[in-house]
């Protein structure tokens, strides 16, 4: 089985956030970039098949150089080789265009992708991504095992969750749940001396345009000053939310 | 020409997300001067659409599409704009509606935003704004394309009443095997409990309860206020909660009318992921705690005695408000 696990390189969950530019353009200075935690969990997933099913495991990022150290602490959580497709990722279709070209040229079964970055919260590539591959697609996917062509997946939806069965080729979203916290793997120096060998392609991107553009950023207007309220005076909240934030 | 909204419905019933969609498509047809179509999969009484603006409903009526089918739905919802000519097309943001929105972008080449807060800032070119970095920012985004797709934040928009004469048609999309290719095999959820995904109150507990035999007067106090409950990440980690229960950053967002954390300290990926709630309280017997900063009304206090206490508050003003 070949897997492809799509790889957002996003800022840190405890960034701050910032814009330069006239507020057009995310400032990068001091943001420390990660793997996107979604990613991640597919990412640990799809090293679970690579040991225990004998998958190869590749990984992929649409950007531009920068990525690049966050491909190399993918291939030293253990993927086997990494793929950069060399253009600035700018909406939602241009980077799942780009990733059904590399899933395409590279005859992937199974395409592990994160819910959602953490950046832009888009939430459309990998569903996009299933929809221009004419794969199948479980997004929010909270158990995923493979038994030759068939997938049996979990997914969660709003209040539960429910069982799913689709053959490959595949697209899942996957999120925290397609394998647990504590199956995070941290890279150790072995890992991490081997990452240094493992083969980064750069391809050049393919022609797509786009269909969206952020066009301008703003911040959240501050909040105002909290109320405090007396633990021996809980009638005073009782009244607060009733009267003035009305909302029981 | 008419916008097109695709209305949820469970057992029949519209959804509230689904009447709060069919509102916001009403103020964006009303900035184009034109009406709104409502897409509707096995709903019954069609009236509550009406009464939030919608002009007309296509009914589709198919047991192969009682259960959620996103390959499927889409489909549905592509050969329904088609029909109509929409050229706006509204979704909510619900696990459904997520799921089965980029497949609709694909099939009908539109631009697609999600996690919009507003109706749109202009109309030519449509641009919208939405939650990006989760909720730390928002994004003014443009959609270029002829076909649009935009996804509604839960209680972003709000249900506006809006009585409308309503028409019903029935609808029959022609779709094909390759639209049941994914099946769900088994659904496993509870009945008759709040979820976060839809309550309009959420109260949550962390580390400060000290443990999952505590999550009791937390339940309490939750069905007190017909509130889903929550709980940070560390106690999901921990295995005190359910995965389904973390809220945050990589958990579930919440966009509740009023939130109530209870021993959350309030680190900054919890609070990204709930900052979307109207109004916070929080209860901690740290001043010091993060999540003071952010929120609306605290208490600094045990909460093994100020929940107990609100929760005899609150059935007092419940009896007396009934």
């Amino acid at each position: 089985m070949k897997i492809l696990v799509c790889i957002s390189h996003v800022p840190d969950t405890t960034s701050k956030i910032n814009f330069s530019e006239g507020d057009t353009k995310f400032d990068t200075n001091g943001v420390q970039f990660v793997i996107n935690p979604n990613d991640e969990f597919g990412l640990t997933r799809a090293m679970w098949f690579k040991e225990k099913q004998g998958a190869t495991v590749d990984v992929v990022n649409v950007g531009g150089p920068e990525t690049e150290p966050t491909l190399r602490k993918a291939l030293a959580i253990g993927a086997d080789s990494a793929i950069r497709v060399n253009t600035p990722a700018t909406d939602g279709i241009q980077v799942a265009k780009q990733l059904a070209k590399v899933v395409q040229d590279g005859g992937y079964d199974l395409v592990i992708a994160g819910r959602e970055s953490i950046d832009y919260n888009g939430g459309m590539v990998p569903g996009m991504l299933a929809g221009l591959i004419g794969a199948n697609f479980i997004n929010t996917c909270i158990g995923l095992e493979i038994e030759g062509n068939e997938a049996t997946a979990v997914r969660e939806i709003d209040g539960g969750k429910e069982t799913l069965k689709a053959s490959l080729p595949l697209v899942v979203g996957g999120q925290k749940g397609i394998v647990e916290e504590s199956d995070l793997r941290i890279p150790n120096m072995r890992g991490i001396m081997q990452a240094r060998k493992k083969p980064l392609n750069v391809v050049e991107p393919v022609e797509t345009g786009t269909h969206t553009e952020a066009v301008k950023f703003e911040k959240p207007q501050p909040k105002g000053d909290i109320k405090m309220i007396d633990p021996e005076n809980l009638d005073e909240l009782v009244n607060l939310l009733h009267n003035e934030a009305k909302v029981i | 020409m008419s916008v097109l909204v695709y209305t949820e419905s469970e057992e029949g019933k519209f959804k509230k997300t689904a009447l709060e969609v069919a509102s916001y498509a009403k103020g964006v047809a009303d900035m184009l001067g034109t009406d709104v179509t409502a897409v509707a999969f096995n709903a019954g009484d069609t009236s509550d659409l009406g009464k939030y603006g919608v002009s007309k409903v296509l009914k589709i009526n198919s047991d192969k599409l009682e259960k959620f089918n996103a390959e499927a739905y889409a489909d549905a919802i592509k050969q329904a704009a088609e029909k109509e000519g929409s050229k706006i097309i509204v979704v909510s943001q619900s696990a459904n509606a997520k799921y089965l929105a980029p497949l609709l972008a694909v099939n009908l080449e539109a631009g697609y935003a999600s996690n919009v807060v507003n109706l749109p800032e202009s109309t030519d070119p449509l641009q919208v704004k939405r939650t990006a970095f989760t909720n730390k920012a928002f994004n003014i985004t443009k959609i270029a394309t002829d076909v649009k797709i935009i996804g509604l934040s839960k209680n972003a928009f709000g249900l506006k009443e809006n009585q409308t004469e309503i028409s019903e048609e029935e609808f029959s999309p022609s779709l094909s095997e390759e639209d049941f290719s994914v099946n769900v095999v088994s659904v496993d959820k509870a009945a008759n409990k709040v979820t976060i995904a839809d309550a309009e109150i959420v109260v949550s507990g962390g580390r400060g309860l000290k443990g999952p035999e505590n999550w009791g007067m937390l339940e309490e106090l939750a069905n007190t206020l017909g509130a889903a409950t929550a709980c940070s990440k560390p106690v999901s980690d921990m295995g005190w909660r359910p995965h389904s229960e973390h809220v945050g950053q990589t958990g579930k967002p919440v966009a509740a009318n009023l939130y109530i954390a209870v021993g959350i300290s309030g680190a900054i990926q919890h609070l990204a992921g709930v900052s979307a709630s109207k109004t916070k309280v929080v209860i901690n017997n740290d001043p010091e705690a993060p999540f003071f900063k952010a929120a609306d009304y605290g208490i600094v206090g045990d909460a093994f005695e100020v929940v107990p206490k609100l929760t005899e508050k609150l059935k007092e003003f419940k009896a007396n408000n009934a």
